[in-house]
């Protein structure tokens, strides 16, 4: 009796199932990648060890070019601006402009405030897309008599009232000290001592105590 | 799987003469699409997480009016850095004395050293006190507060610089004694 024959079969596989999943997958993240929005304001950021992620959502953004302006803008999500809307119109009766809602409204729709508070009646009617860093004025903060980025987060203060207030300061790498002084003033006469800044992540450097405590195990709030 | 039928049908038969059609198979080998696929995936992985921005957390301290209020620190505990322009920083250990004998200058390369050294030297009692003037810049401040962070420094704080320390750091700029 002869042996049952083994069947022959063929190493080379079917890949296009394992195709179909990769092709997938890849439309899965191309599609889900968030693309950095391109921002109207240029910063860049210096490197910090710093390893918590910058907040995304629920804050009010300080933003401070390497010209030393300063804007100011929220958030992405709905909620982010229903506070903007807030801010502008405490801002709108504190100090009587008489915007009407259409121009409170285009404010709101604006990617960040950048001008003077008595201005903002003519901002309100520039289009979107010419906003930019380089046109626009920025919120007045050299001169510490008239600091009107106290009234900013004091309007900021009321709209996020019996809410946390995340401050989050993204300044260029080149501002100077000054206007950033003068930020920390504002902040402090509102009494918003906690704030955070943006930073590009950057590597422990080897030997330091912060790399041997990584190493033990600690992390960064712990110490 | 759905695949072309290349079998030449029914219809015409290959008499003799009549060259048989080759039959070639349809069958593609999909291994370096695969590859690709997975290529690109990586690519999109790693792109997506490196982007995200970091934030480092700064606590100010409330202002007191009242000098007595204030925290004192022990003068040999203290090491005040000052920010001048161009990357230069500039420290003394202590109190700064009326000869500005102890009035060094350095960069931030060098700083760490300073730190590290001032911080064995005191056991850890370490308060570091950072002066920015005002012609420095953002940079430079985020730089220095990192360097806490870095050398695990618990106590810092932010304080205004005085005229004489002015004076000293503009002298030693324009005198070029900065490395």
């Amino acid at each position: 009796m002869s042996r049952p024959k083994i069947a022959r079969k063929s190493t080379s596989i079917d890949m296009t199932a394992m195709c179909d999943v990769a092709f997938l997958l890849l439309s899965f993240f191309i599609l889900t990648t968030k693309f950095k929005p391109s921002e109207a304001v240029t910063v860049a950021t210096p490197n910090s060890v710093a390893a918590k992620v910058a907040p995304e959502k629920d804050f009010i953004m300080i933003s401070l070019t390497s010209d030393g302006k300063a804007f100011i803008s929220v958030g992405d999500s709905q909620a982010d601006k229903e506070k903007k809307k807030v801010m502008i119109e405490e801002i709108n009766t504190r100090e009587t402009l008489g915007l009407t809602d259409a121009e409170i409204a285009a404010l709101v729709r604006a990617p960040f405030v950048g001008a003077p508070i008595a201005q903002l009646k003519q901002v309100a009617s520039i289009p979107m897309e010419k906003m930019n860093g380089q046109s626009m004025p920025g919120i007045p903060i050299t001169d510490t008599s008239n600091n009107q980025m106290v009234d900013w987060i004091r309007a900021a203060v009321v709209a996020y009232q019996g809410e946390k207030l995340n401050v989050v300061l993204k300044g260029d790498n080149v501002a100077k000290y000054p206007a950033f002084k003068n930020i920390i003033a504002a902040l402090k006469q509102n009494e918003q001592f906690k704030f955070q800044m943006v930073t590009n992540p950057e590597a422990v450097p080897q030997g330091s105590y912060l790399w041997n405590a990584n190493i033990s195990g600690k992390t960064q709030d712990q110490l | 799987m759905a695949e072309l039928d290349t079998s030449s049908g029914g219809g015409h038969k290959g008499g003799p003469g009549v060259k048989k059609a080759k039959k070639l198979s349809t069958r593609v080998d999909l291994t370096p699409m695969v590859d690709l696929g997975f290529l690109l995936i990586t690519f999109f992985i790693f792109t997506t997480t490196m982007s995200q921005p970091t934030a480092m957390k700064l606590f100010l301290p409330k202002d007191v009016d009242n000098p007595d209020d204030q925290n004192k620190i022990k003068q040999s505990n203290a090491l005040t850095l000052m920010l001048g322009k161009e990357d230069n920083v500039f420290y003394y250990e202590g109190e700064l004395a009326p000869d500005a004998s102890n009035f060094k200058s350095s960069n931030f390369k060098d700083i760490r050293d300073v730190i590290i050294r001032k911080k064995q030297a005191v056991d850890s009692n370490l308060v570091v006190v950072i002066k920015p003037t005002d012609q420095c810049e953002y940079k430079n401040v985020i730089d220095i507060l990192d360097e806490m962070t870095i050398n695990v420094v618990k106590k810092y704080a932010m304080v205004d610089i005085s005229d004489v320390e002015k004076q000293l750091v503009t002298i030693t700029e324009g005198a070029g004694g900065s490395k």
